[in-house]
């Protein structure tokens, strides 16, 4: 069901006039690794909070001729993934892929993918709350400041306070890295076993908040490290003894699935496409053999 | 199975969009869009001001569209709002200029120009009036046809229906706070990010389009004892302005692109510490939307101080009053958070773990 006619809406839904500024906030984030880039945000028809930072970096960056991946906790077929899909298709035209090594341009929510991006690839993650000290001080123009000093003790008590009170130093998702040794930040809420895919990745990650309007970016090759302490080292999820059940992977990150009936619980790739490329590989291989 | 990502995304949307669909068709009246903005006016007038766009028939379609729900008419005039080029920049309208329909000052009884009630509310007894149920368009017409001829008939010609301002009575006798003349460019906070602190008028800007109940909420706490307000509405009108641009091809001249009606208020306030003169709020909204406008003035005002109360906190007032941005947030978290969610069962049962072997780091 359309729900965009496409010739009543400019290619990528945004004016040009918009999408050139949105790209030039992009090169400004890309000049400096970490650093956000305040943006005029504009409005889009999905909700904001909803990817919307996300959607407006596609929009600005998409061409006719681009291939597009768009997911949400890893997975290509979530509501709110095939919705994203759908408004950029319907305003561009362009074609879509589940395979990650296929896609020019990946718009993620909460995961990166498991195989590795190349040179050729963008990944734009949705971020809800791009501030990494917001839990230092409730303030943007305070925040401001600290960034602008590097005056980064602030997170770092917190982290300790948290080491003290929860025997842990690391937050769940979005646990917050240190990108080019310079900017404090949230590497969107991915979950930890993800945050080492940043460090001196072949790729271009973008972040955009919509609802913050911030821009910020990983350009290719940069060094990103994860908060830690030395006694603390930096540490993932465990995913230890855990298997695929449809495509037997392991060490990869899992969605966790209760059967009701039997009480059961099983484990399954987050990543579908990765999962769907394993099983296809695997169904030619046993046709191969026989 | 409660805990599995919802898959079929694809028809469940479309099934979930004929539903609503179906919703929307409930019964056998049909909606007139022109209805809708005849008599839904201050409805209308809520939605466009908190859309930022000026457009009844537009607030109109997009309340048909959506079951009445003013959260989504303003997201449908935002977004579409957003597909638009901007290609000129009105001219300063002054207030001063308003073709007045109603003008009220609880501050003086008789002011210059004269009060005057216009249509509102405020002396109606809220009782249902169960005649309406029964009401018919013809006797509706006949009464508006009668109604026509009578005000025809009482009309002394008004020689202006513009007037003075209540506010220029008090700066004459210089009992005003004395504000310095600003004329710095306008910030547009639909351009570019809020600026923080934020100018004044990316402050009013932001103020205006919020959600209506949220800077009612906000005054009403500043006046009932969490902040150091204590207005008196100077001066509220309500009215229509001209709109003009630059007209591109003779420098100096003007186009007259249309009208829009608007609530001003004047609000007169105590005098800051270290200051002399009464102080000031404004508050400037689309539409007939007194409450809005009062209490816009109240937070423009209370946004001068610098008192530790919620109201005087510039990013606590102008960061969570944007109708798009706060149910935008709100609504996001019926999306899945199972990647994250999984994260943190995984830090509960890594402390449960260390716990149950008695390597408990925190004692």
């Amino acid at each position: 069901m359309e729900t965009i006619k496409r010739n009543d809406y400019n290619f990528a839904f945004l004016d040009e006039g918009s999408k050139r500024e949105i790209r030039r906030a992009i090169l400004h984030a890309i000049a400096i690794p970490g650093y956000q880039v305040p943006f005029g945000s504009r409005e889009l028809p999905i909700g904001r909070g909803w990817g919307t930072g996300g959607i407006q970096l596609t929009m600005s960056l998409i061409g006719p001729n681009d291939t597009l991946k768009v997911i949400d906790q890893g997975n290509d077929d979530s509501v709110n993934a095939v919705s994203i899909k759908r408004l950029i298709c319907s305003t561009t035209g362009v074609e879509t892929t589940t395979d990650t090594a296929e896609a020019n341009i990946i718009q993620s929510r909460h995961r990166i993918p498991e195989e590795p991006l190349r040179e050729d690839q963008v990944l734009v993650l949705q971020v809800p709350t791009p501030e990494p000290l917001r839990s230092v001080d409730a303030h943007e123009a305070v925040t401001r400041q600290l960034h602008a000093d590097a005056e980064y003790t602030g997170i770092w008590v917190n982290l300790f306070e948290q080491l003290l009170t929860r025997g842990s130093a690391f937050k769940g998702a979005d646990h917050p890295v240190m990108a080019d040794d310079r900017y404090v930040m949230n590497p969107s809420p991915i979950p930890r076993y993800d945050n080492p895919k940043l460090d001196h990745a072949q790729c271009l990650y973008l972040f955009g908040a919509g609802r913050e309007k911030k821009i910020y970016a990983v350009p290719p090759y940069t060094k990103v490290e994860s908060l830690a302490f030395d006694d603390h080292p930096f540490e993932q999820e465990n995913m230890e003894g855990r298997k695929c059940r449809l495509c037997g992977a392991e060490h990869v990150y899992f969605d966790e699935i209760f059967d009701p009936e039997t009480g059961e619980r099983y484990y399954q790739c987050s990543d579908t496409g990765y999962c769907l490329k394993r099983q296809n590989e695997q169904k030619a291989e046993k046709e191969g053999l026989r | 199975m409660g805990y599995v990502a919802v898959t079929g995304g694809q028809e469940a949307i479309e099934a979930s969009i004929e539903l609503l669909k179906e919703y929307r068709s409930e019964g056998g009246t049909p909606l007139d869009i022109g209805a809708v903005r005849d008599r839904m006016g201050l409805l209308i007038d809520r939605i466009m001001s908190e859309a930022g766009l000026y457009a009844p028939d537009y607030a109109a379609l997009a309340l048909k569209q959506c079951e009445g729900s003013p959260e989504e008419a303003v997201f449908l005039l935002r977004a579409y709002r957003s597909t638009l080029p901007r290609n000129y920049t009105s001219r300063t309208v002054k207030g001063d200029d308003m073709h007045i329909r109603r003008r009220i000052s609880a501050a003086f009884k008789d002011i210059p120009g004269g009060q005057m009630l216009g249509p509102t509310y405020d002396y109606v007894h809220r009782l249902l009036n169960f005649d309406l149920q029964n009401e018919q368009e013809e006797d509706l017409q006949s009464w508006r046809k009668e109604f026509d001829e009578k005000a025809h008939a009482l009309e002394e010609t008004p020689k202006t229906d513009t007037a003075p301002r209540v506010l220029d009575l008090l700066r004459a006798e210089g009992l005003v706070e004395d504000i310095e003349e600003d004329t710095s460019e306008p910030v547009d906070v639909t351009m570019e990010n809020l600026p923080l602190p934020a100018p004044r008028s990316a402050i009013l800007q932001t103020l205006t389009r919020a959600d209506t109940g949220f800077v009612s909420g906000l005054a009403y706490s500043d006046i009932r004892g969490f902040g150091m307000s204590h207005p008196t509405i100077g001066e509220l009108r309500y009215g229509s302005l001209e709109i003009e641009v630059d007209y591109p091809l003779e420098e100096g001249e003007a186009w007259y692109v249309g009208d829009i009606f608007v609530t001003e208020v004047e609000s007169l306030m105590g005098t800051k510490a270290g200051k002399e003169g009464i102080g000031l709020g404004y508050g400037c909204v689309f539409g007939r939307n007194d409450t809005k406008a009062i209490a816009m003035s109240v937070l423009d005002r209370a946004l001068t101080l610098d008192i530790d109360s919620p109201t005087s906190d510039m990013e606590f007032v102008l960061l969570h009053g944007d109708c798009l941005e706060m149910n935008g947030f709100i609504s996001h978290l019926k999306l899945p958070h199972y990647v994250t969610f999984q994260s943190k069962l995984d830090s509960l049962r890594a402390r449960k773990r260390s716990l149950e072997h008695g390597n408990d780091q925190t004692k």
